[in-house]
Formats: structure tokens, C-alpha cells, sequence
């Protein structure tokens, strides 16, 4: 998980929430396939065609904000997407993805945002804390280091698969 | 410390704590409903797959369940989705299952203060994101998605960053015809949907102290809308009093500190405040009623967890009484025992002679999933808490919130109305 590498998504917009990554009417549906073909469906129908397996979403401030509907990285996930690119993420969305293990919020400032575009192959190195463009010459930008729990719940694959007597080990 | 900070420490076996600390905090009770239920049984399953099985919960007299996203059942996945959370939760020895059509049920966060099944002082951790309207009641109340909630069934604790607390201090009399939706949308249109983003909101100041609690929820209600953690009151005595009418568990209030650090102190005299409302689509885009007096509507929604207590209720009669509607309207109380209420004080009969419709408790339309979703192009003006593109159905129509006493006076007129308007 440390090392990814793919194609970037970008749909660049602030509070991309919920209810647009998984509309309400779909909230009753648990089976991961079948929830993936209604990935980002309230911005783009067709989101699930045009993903494949390893790529990358870039989002704008506040990823994920709105309801707690695990649904949400699940969906996203199971699309193929292995990680999201944002300035910021909401704090339950950025939990699921995290305890879930489903897949990883990085976080990156603005301006990485605005260069990264559409289409480009770059790897997300977390061991290193960077981006590297493969497409813009192999231009490398900072990603933000996970804070030292999230980055112990990442490496064991979820919550789950983490010892609770090993949890806040410092 | 904070009120925030002490339940914390408490929970964790901490003497103090302070922010950005990581604590694994004891868990006093656990909420699921007929959306995030089923999709614990599926972690539950997926974990069972790789050898961790749940052989029994926690502690099972912690854990209550409800039906309230998609009852009546919308269609056969919905149905089956009931089933197999009724057949879960008898498998597991939870008692506490609300369930539609069998006396008592409703909306999760409505039903958590309506039956007292969250104390003061408690850690409550639900699998929803509006979990944190019962810090109303003085407890740490914040909301969970799916795998955690499943681990704290496992294990009875969960890991939390200890947020920072903003404050919020309300100064002032509350004008007629203005609510505690009002101030809520007013905060939120100031900071921000980003603006309280793993941080606790508190509220306290003597517009506090004079609210009733149903008030009060609207508030902690929607500190999620600015992306709080978990939004929190101190608990006094229209608190213990509110309890005391419901339960007789015994509960230790916990109060913050004299000296506690707060990240940011937000005064604001409500004298003036206006009747505010959220245009779409986002809880942030807030201006005053007056501002978009005579937008058309197509649809008013008096319904949810935010905007369906009795209060609301009775605060929406008081407009209705003697009218006539000149749009779709629909209200549902949140909870059965809400309803039973509103039909002894005689609300019922006001609203349906006005041409309401009044329907079962749920949270379906709000979250635009069945029993009344908006079609293309529809405008909806509603006491609920998101506005999203799609929120409540289509994702080209629209939704304006508002308080109880707006969507009904904007009920009556058929388009956008500051109560003020409205003669009784």
C-alpha cells in the first residue's frame, strides 16, 4: 500500500459529499459490486466506466463530507480506485476509508491539486511522503505524512486486523 | 478541561486529557439502524471470512437498533434488509429493537432522547452521521461508519482523536418567530461546511439556558452539517428534568471546567436574528428568509430528526390552523410517540384539515430514498438538515431549509415566506 501507482480522476470541486458519491436511494444496497456501479453517479453517471482498477481520485477541500454511509469508500473502492487526492477530507469519510481499509486519503495543499491534471500517470509514494508525476517529467510533489495511528491502522489492512493492546503503542 | 475532554478522559481511564490526543475510549452505548445495520452484518461477514467472528456483542444491553431510513419497506431489497437485521439482533440478545409497526419507533436520533437511551456524561457512538444531536443531553455523541461500529461490538472501545472545542455563546432574547434552526443555519452559513471539521461545537449562554431540549437537539443536530466530531451542551436542570420524565437510570452530569480551553469563543446576540434559511445546495448558503421571499416551491417538507419534533410540530400548527396549503405538504413526525402526541393535542387535525399529508415516521424522503422523493427541476422547502445536489431525489431538483415556522408559513402562501407575514 505504500507504493501506487496510476492514473489520475480529476474532478476538482470543494465538498464533494455524500449524497453525490452515493445518492440516498442506493443506501439499502450491501453488495460491493453492485455499489460500485453507482460510484460518483450525482456528478458522473458514467464514472464507472471510465475508472480502472489502481487509479487515482482528485478532489478538491472536504472530501466525503455529509453522511456516515460507509457505502461512500466502499463504492469507490470497488470501482478500483486505490486512493483520493485532496486538500482535505470530512471526518468520517476519512475514518471509514482509513478503519475499513478500503483505501487511502492523501492529502496534499492546493496548489499540487491545481497542477496534477486529468489523465496523469503519477505514483503516491506514502513511505516517502510524495507524489511523483510520471506524466510532468517525474515532477514530485509533498503529500502530507499520516499521523502515526492512522499510519499503524493503514499498515495492518484496516482496524480490524490491528491488536487493540497495540493500538496507541507509541 | 472541556465537557468534551472530561467524558473523554473518563472513558479512557485518563486523569486529564487535552487535544489531539489519541485515546481508546470505553463505549456506553451503540445505535444502529436499517441502513448502517445491515452493512455491519456485511463487515461482520467479510471479517468472519478471514477468522475474526463475532461469538457475542460486547455488552448487548449497550446496543439498541431502529427501522427508520427505509420503512415501509420501499421495495424488496429494503425488506429483506429488516428481515435480516430482526433476525441479527434476536441472535445477538439485543432487546432494544424499535421496530416499525410494533408500538414505539422512529428516527434513531430521535428516538436516543424521546426513550432516554443516551445518558449525560455517556460516550455514544451511532452509525449515523447525525449521531451527534444527542450531545444535547450533555453526553459525547459522535457518529460512525460501518467498521467501526462492528469494532466496537467486538471489542466495547474505540480509538478518538480528542477534538477541540469551539464555543459558542448565545446572547440575547430569541425573537418571535425565530428558532433554534435559525441560529444553527446562521453559524453554519458563518464558519462554513469545513468549519467545525474534527472539532467539538459547544453551546452555552442564556438563550441556553432558557431553550427548551427539543431546541437544543436542532442545534447539536446539525453541527454536523459544519463537519463537527460531535456537538455538545452542558447538562442542568431542563436537562435532568427532561430525563428524569423518561427514565429512572441513575446519571452523573459532568460539567466542563471553569479554566477550560476553548480554540475559539463565538459570541452572538440573537436580538435581531431573522428567520435564515439555506438556499441549494449546501447548509452554508445562508441568507434571510426575506432575501428570497416569493421564490416558488413545489413542496413542503415538515419531517427528520432536525425538524419533526413535537415542538416543531406544535410551532408549525400555530401557522397552520385556519389555512389552507397551496402546495404539496407533507408532515411526519420523527418518532411513533411523537405522533401519538401530536394527535392528543389535536396537531394532526390542524395539519390535515390544512391539506397536509401526515405520514409514518422515517427518514425516506429526507435523504431523498422513497416516500415522497423531488423529481427533475422540483423546488422543496424543508425543516431538514443537507441540501446536496440530489439530497431529496433528483439531482437537478432543489431543497431550501428552513425552520418549522418557515416551511409552514411558505406552505401556505406556495412559495418562499418569512412567518412574520403570516397572520394567525
Amino acid at each position: 500500500m505504500n507504493h501506487l501507482e496510476g492514473i489520475v480522476h480529476k474532478y476538482y470541486r470543494d465538498n464533494i459529499d455524500t449524497d453525490v458519491i452515493v445518492p440516498g436511494q442506493y443506501l439499502k444496497i450491501h453488495d460491493h459490486r453492485e455499489l460500485a456501479k453507482h460510484a460518483m453517479e450525482g456528478l458522473d453517471p458514467d464514472f464507472f466506466k471510465k475508472v480502472s482498477d489502481g487509479d487515482f481520485l482528485l478532489c478538491g477541500r472536504n472530501f466525503g463530507c455529509g453522511s456516515s454511509r460507509e457505502h461512500a469508500p466502499i463504492a469507490l473502492a470497488n470501482c478500483g480506485i486505490k486512493a483520493i487526492i485532496a486538500p482535505s477530507f470530512a471526518r468520517i469519510f476519512y475514518r471509514n476509508a482509513v478503519d475499513g481499509g478500503y483505501l487511502l486519503p492523501i492529502e496534499v495543499d492546493e496548489e499540487t491539486c491545481r497542477q496534477v491534471e486529468n489523465g496523469n500517470r503519477i505514483i503516491v509514494d506514502t513511505l516517502n511522503s510524495k507524489l511523483v508525476n510520471i506524466t510532468q517529467g517525474r515532477k514530485a510533489y509533498d503529500i502530507k505524512p499520516f499521523p502515526k495511528i492512522i499510519a499503524r491502522i493503514i499498515e495492518a489492512g484496516g482496524l480490524i486486523n490491528l491488536d487493540p493492546q497495540k493500538l496507541l503503542d507509541t | 478541561m472541556t465537557l468534551t475532554e472530561k467524558i473523554l478522559a473518563r472513558a479512557a481511564g485518563k486523569d486529564s486529557v487535552a487535544p489531539e490526543d489519541v485515546v481508546f475510549a470505553k463505549v456506553d452505548k451503540l445505535m444502529m439502524h436499517d441502513v448502517s445495520g445491515p452493512g455491519v452484518i456485511k463487515v461482520l461477514e467479510e471479517w468472519k471470512k478471514k477468522g475474526t467472528i463475532l461469538e457475542r456483542i460486547w455488552d448487548p444491553s449497550k446496543v439498541w437498533v431502529t427501522e427508520d431510513h427505509f420503512v415501509p419497506a420501499s421495495d424488496k431489497i429494503s425488506a429483506n434488509n429488516i428481515i435480516s437485521l430482526s433476525k441479527w439482533t434476536k441472535r445477538f440478545g439485543v432487546r432494544k429493537h424499535y421496530k416499525y409497526g410494533m408500538g414505539q419507533y422512529g428516527i434513531c436520533h430521535t428516538l436516543s432522547h424521546e426513550e432516554a437511551l443516551v445518558l449525560p456524561g455517556e460516550v455514544y457512538v451511532g452509525g449515523d452521521s447525525h449521531t451527534n444531536t444527542t450531545g444535547a443531553l450533555g453526553a459525547f455523541a459522535a457518529g460512525l461508519g460501518h467498521s467501526d461500529i462492528a469494532y466496537v461490538l467486538h471489542h466495547g472501545k474505540i480509538w478518538f482523536k480528542v477534538p477541540e472545542t469551539i464555543l459558542f455563546v448565545l446572547k440575547g432574547q430569541l425573537p418571535d418567530h425565530v428558532m433554534a434552526k435559525d441560529i444553527i443555519l446562521r453559524i453554519i452559513g458563518d464558519i462554513g461546511t469545513e468549519g467545525g471539521n474534527y472539532k467539538c461545537m459547544q453551546f452555552s449562554g442564556e438563550v441556553i439556558d432558557r431553550m427548551n431540549m427539543e431546541e437544543r437537539i436542532t442545534l447539536t443536530n446539525m453541527t454536523t452539517e459544519a463537519g463537527a466530531k460531535n456537538g455538545i451542551i452542558e447538562p442542568d436542570s431542563v436537562t435532568e428534568s427532561y430525563i428524569r420524565e423518561r427514565t429512572d437510570s441513575p446519571f452523573q452530569c459532568v460539567l466542563g471546567d471553569g479554566n477550560a480551553d476553548y480554540l475559539d469563543i463565538h459570541e452572538y446576540e440573537v436580538n435581531q436574528l431573522e428567520p435564515i434559511i439555506a438556499k441549494p445546495f449546501s447548509p452554508a448558503n445562508t441568507c434571510t428568509a426575506r432575501d428570497v421571499q416569493g421564490t416558488e416551491i413545489d413542496k413542503a417538507y415538515i419531517g427528520s430528526c432536525t425538524g419533526a419534533k413535537l415542538a416543531d410540530l406544535r410551532a408549525a400548527s400555530r401557522l397552520f390552523k385556519g389555512k389552507k396549503v397551496k402546495v404539496r405538504t407533507e408532515v411526519l413526525p420523527a418518532a411513533q410517540s411523537i405522533y401519538i402526541s401530536a394527535l392528543r393535542e389535536g396537531l394532526v387535525e390542524i395539519f390535515v384539515d390544512a391539506g397536509c399529508v401526515v405520514g409514518p415516521p422515517t427518514c425516506g424522503a429526507c435523504c431523498g430514498a422513497h416516500m415522497g422523493v423531488l423529481g427533475p427541476k422540483e423546488i422543496c422547502i424543508s425543516t431538514t438538515n443537507r441540501n446536496f445536489p440530489g439530497r431529496m431525489g433528483d439531482v437537478e431538483s432543489q431543497t431550501f431549509l428552513a425552520s418549522p415556522l418557515v416551511v409552514a408559513a411558505s406552505a401556505i402562501n406556495g412559495k418562499i415566506t418569512d412567518p412574520r407575514d403570516i397572520t394567525t
